[in-house]
């Protein structure tokens, strides 16, 4: 079959709503698209681990422990669903993990923000899950299969996570006015790179349009960043807290919130590596990755081993 | 996909089974040095909420499928048997319950 032909197949198909399989024919960059997204997508989990994973000893209550230790789990799957997505797209899982080791990958800018107290573990599952929930949730509906269902299989665990961090928040509010005042500041320094994780505005998402047309991508990086504000402030105001933007009014003609601006300057830096802790969270996954290299080596020479003993 | 390099832990597809009496269905894949690691990680990493009742792992490299390009000419010995379904026969309007 023509080229041609076989994108025009392609795009029908997609717009008849029938997912695209591995198998299947599909555009290069379509592929290429998918590999980057979808991989980006999977080192996000595996390094959103690590902000999280800096409170698990401190937790303050064994209850907190074991969820805070639980939601760190499911992040890990998440890591896992996804590389295997990404797999099925003919990149090796070596490949992968190297891209984001060298520094070629990204993932996403929020992971390079420090968590100083307690009330941060709060704010990162109110607001960080929050905020991925939003667009995992559009992704279910992704047309690339495997995809797809990797997102149904983790939308039904992320529903814990936000609400866990939204409890401590509660928690935190209803205590002292110290702890209240600890889960005011998490909310200022988490809100706008909440905001930012949907990328930037669209007039400036050049490849946002491409991938609308392939239906990777349903609604674009502004319509969910809206929805995500128009349900978060009710949340805050719940808790008693004040978002920090003095912009943000509701806007009865639009029935929507009206709200300040975003320091692009800022994503901009973090996603060049330059936030606070990008650092880190590099030198830390690189170290996991390494102090792990015996293991991966002395379970493939055992497998081996008994191979051999079953064979003999 | 087979796995270039023979340092790294194989690919695995896995089939959970939900229920008993349902089907092994596909969750997705891991990797794993031998067959016990893998029914165990997928334990691990697929079943963290009871999801599961029987786990099944295979090679990735063991799998066979058939081609979608040859999906018209593969499939269309069914195409011309519609006597195979029971909308083929009609029924008269007063014999029921068949
Ligand atoms: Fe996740
Ligand atoms: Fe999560």
């Amino acid at each position: 079959m023509a080229k041609d032909q076989q994108e025009a197949l392609f795009q029908q198909r997609v717009d008849d709503e029938q997912k695209i399989e591995p198998r299947d024919w599909m555009p290069d960059e379509y592929r290429k698209t998918l590999i980057r997204q979808i991989s980006q997508h999977a080192h996000s989990e595996v390094v959103g681990m690590l902000p999280e994973g800096n409170w698990i000893t401190r937790a303050p209550s064994l209850r907190r422990k074991t969820v805070l230790l639980a939601k760190v789990q499911d992040e890990a799957g998440h890591g896992l669903y996804l590389y295997s997505a990404a797999e099925t797209l003919g990149v090796s899982r070596e490949q992968l993990i190297d891209q984001l080791l060298s520094g070629k990958a990204k993932y996403s800018s929020i992971f390079n923000y420090p968590t100083l107290t307690w009330a941060d573990i709060g704010a990162i599952g109110w607001l960080v899950d929050g905020a991925a929930i939003m667009n995992q949730v559009m992704l279910t509906r992704t047309s690339y299969g495997p995809y797809a269902r990797a997102m149904v299989r983790i939308c039904k665990e992320e529903s814990f996570h936000q609400r866990q961090g939204y409890e401590i928040l509660m928690t935190l509010c209803k205590g002292t006015p110290e702890q209240k005042a600890m889960a005011q500041d998490a909310l200022d320094r988490w809100w706008w790179p909440s905001l930012m994780m949907f990328g930037p505005s669209d007039k400036d998402s050049p490849h946002s349009a491409q991938s609308m047309k392939w239906k990777i991508k349903r609604q674009s990086n502004d319509e969910l960043r809206q929805v995500f504000i128009d349900r978060t402030v009710h949340q805050a105001e719940y808790l008693g807290l004040k978002v920090p933007d003095p912009k943000l009014k509701w806007n009865e003609q639009t029935q929507h919130y009206d709200w300040g601006e975003i320091d692009w300057t800022e994503f901009n830096e973090v996603i060049r590596g330059n936030g606070p802790c990008n650092r880190d969270r590099m030198a830390a996954r690189r170290k996991a990755h390494a102090d792990g290299a015996w293991v991966r080596e002395a379970a493939l020479a055992y497998a081996g081993k008994q191979a051999k003993k079953k064979a003999a | 996909m087979s796995n270039e390099n023979p340092n790294n832990w194989p690919l695995w597809e896995v089939f959970i089974q939900s229920k008993r009496g349902l089907d092994h269905k596909h969750v997705g894949s891991l990797h794993a040095a031998d067959a016990k690691m893998a029914v165990e990680n997928a334990r691990d990493v697929y079943t963290r909420r009871n999801e599961g009742n029987s786990i099944w792992v295979v090679l990735a490299d063991n799998i066979h499928a058939s081609k979608p390009e040859d999906q018209g000419a593969f499939f269309d010995p069914a195409d011309d048997k519609v006597y195979r379904h029971p909308t083929f026969y009609p029924m008269p309007e007063g014999v029921k319950y068949i």
